[in-house]
């Protein structure tokens, strides 16, 4: 068993032919717990839709071991919460990588089901349809159905938006035995307390990663006053990066290019 | 008593062998289409099922230049024609930044004014008509069992797809992110909107098959919250619409494919007004309140 959990080799990610994430390189370890931090715009979410697979590369490849599953949690869910649905089924949809298109739904599938969603705070709340629920309720709905798919790569963008106190605690708790059971997990997080409290490690982004380690490393004063200075607006007439016009290596170090390309970071 | 309830419901469809064929033609229209129309509606196209229903006529045109008033020709072309339209209109849709409303109205205007050109080429208003408004009181074996077929496919299709099928319209992205069937799912149904609408057009023309996929789901809305029970329901609401349109068609002489669609559009007020979440009970429910 490698291990590896994910493996990026120059990966570029982005839009309209401007990268969000920039030659990226490195891996992430089986079992390991990764805080992706940044500003606005610097490729959290896009690294996110990458590594999920529901955004294509521009270049490079990201790598699974064989073998892994991915539970996504978006930070902009496409849910059609005018649907008519209840809570029940929405977490079932997690159990699709159990049994697909046609598999039935068993009695332990729904035993599964209640669980899930005691285990978010949410017992009882089976029949309630989806369209009655607050903001909060409806993220632990979602954390209910990320549970329920128990794949070994999860990836959670910012799901502590509009989550009361109480419930980040319930949640980093969940992300905390989900750490225990042995499997890897990316979140996108804007605290950067929470981070600190609850993170082993710490991938900073701006655009490329401008520090990946061990948190307290990674959040040093003078890598976050770097990522701060990243260039967020795309430039039209920014320079075509050209494939030998980089160099990249391990992560951890390599963060800066050591030339300009008009769309990196720059001095400001 | 009895006797003047059975002249009125049933000696017409006893009696009369068209009034039994168009019975049994749009009771099987009803099967196939208003589960389609549900997940059209729940899908936010309710308004593309009526694109569809005109981008079909050129094919249906088609057919009639060549072969006359024919309705396996007609068909296969309205088939031809719906598909490219579906196809078309979908894949600018999800490779394209523009939306599918969009994407859609560009490709079924094209369509439809070159369905009424060709029809203006050689028919006379007459076809004209007949292509636009079907005659549910005309079906033939031969109409009967296209219906039937069409029927099959749509309700073994929703059968097998039915899960991806509610999870591409409740969360699409979570659908993309467990399986590759997103795509695949959308454009099969699509498929399903334009044989259903095609098996339609003969007995209720191009203009009103999509009034029978649609007002039944329209209607069923306001009586449910989930999926399921809003199919079943969509489907009988049409079921009865069929049986009170013939039956008024036949007792007043109507054209029959306003009656049957009229008819759901009474279904359709009353459960605006009346039905569980329709407008009275939202009225009188929010007087009173719980405590938690």
């Amino acid at each position: 068993m490698t291990k590896t959990c994910l493996t990026f080799r120059d990966l570029t990610l982005g839009y309209n032919s401007h990268p969000a994430i920039h030659h990226l390189d490195g891996t992430i370890r089986r079992g390991s717990l990764t805080a992706v931090v940044g500003a606005n715009g610097s490729g959290k979410s896009t690294l996110m839709k990458g590594i999920v697979g529901v955004l294509k590369p521009m270049a490079g490849t990201v790598v699974r071991a064989p073998g892994v599953r991915a539970a996504y949690l978006p930070q902009q869910s496409e849910l059609d919460r005018s649907f008519p649905a209840r809570v029940v089924d929405l977490v079932s949809l997690g159990l699709w990588p159990r049994r697909g298109l046609l598999g039935r739904y068993t009695r332990e599938d729904r035993d599964a089901v209640s669980q899930a969603l005691m285990a978010v705070g949410l017992g009882g709340f089976e029949k309630r349809p989806i369209d009655t629920l607050s903001g909060g309720q409806l993220q632990r709905t979602l954390f209910a159905r990320v549970l329920l798919q128990d794949a070994d790569l999860i990836l959670l963008d910012e799901p502590f938006n509009a989550v009361d106190t109480k419930t980040v605690g319930d949640l980093i708790a969940l992300i905390k035995r989900w750490h225990g059971e042995e499997r890897t997990i990316l979140v996108v997080v804007h605290d950067l307390e929470l981070v600190r409290q609850n993170f082993p490690e710490t991938l900073l982004l701006a655009r490329q990663p401008i520090a990946w380690g061990e948190t307290k490393e990674t959040l040093r004063p003078e890598n976050l006053l770097r990522a701060r200075r990243f260039h967020e607006a795309w430039e039209e007439n920014a320079p075509w990066c050209e494939p030998d016009d980089h160099k990249h290596g391990g992560h951890a170090h390599d963060h800066g290019h050591d030339h300009h390309h008009g769309s990196g970071p720059r001095a400001a | 008593m009895m006797e003047t309830l059975y002249g009125l419901l049933i000696a017409p469809f006893a009696d009369f062998a068209f009034m039994q064929r168009a019975l049994a033609g749009s009771l099987m229209l009803s099967l196939g289409a208003c589960p389609v129309g549900v997940f059209l509606m729940l899908r936010r196209m309710s308004l593309s099922g009526d694109a569809m229903a005109h981008a079909i006529l050129p094919g249906a045109a088609a057919g009639f230049l060549f072969y006359g008033l024919e309705i396996l020709p007609m068909t296969i072309g309205g088939l031809i024609a719906g598909i490219i339209v579906a196809l078309g209109a979908g894949a600018v849709s999800r490779f394209t930044i523009q939306r599918e409303d969009a994407s859609m109205a560009a490709f079924y205007l094209i369509s439809l004014a070159i369905g009424v050109l060709m029809v203006s080429i050689r028919g006379s208003s007459v076809d004209l008509m007949h292509v636009l408004f079907g005659t549910v009181l005309a079906l033939n074996n031969e109409a009967l069992t296209l219906i039937g077929g069409i029927v099959l496919v749509t309700l073994v299709s929703l059968a097998i797809f039915w899960r991806a099928l509610v999870a591409e319209c409740l969360d699409p992205l979570f659908l993309r992110s467990v399986s590759r069937l997103g795509s695949p799912v959308h454009f099969i149904f699509l498929g399903l909107v334009v044989l259903n609408l095609v098996g339609g057009f003969q007995a209720l023309g191009t203009l009103l098959s999509v009034g029978l996929m649609m007002l039944p789901a329209a209607a069923a809305r306001f009586w449910t919250m989930r999926v399921e029970p809003m199919c079943v329901l969509a489907v009988l609401i049409g079921f009865a619409s069929c049986v009170a349109g013939l039956l008024l068609s036949y007792h007043v002489s109507l054209p029959s494919g306003p009656a049957i669609i009229l008819s759901a559009g009474v279904v359709y007020f009353a459960s605006i007004l009346f039905g569980t979440r329709g407008i009275l009970r939202a009225r009188i429910v929010h007087h009173r309140h719980r405590t938690a």
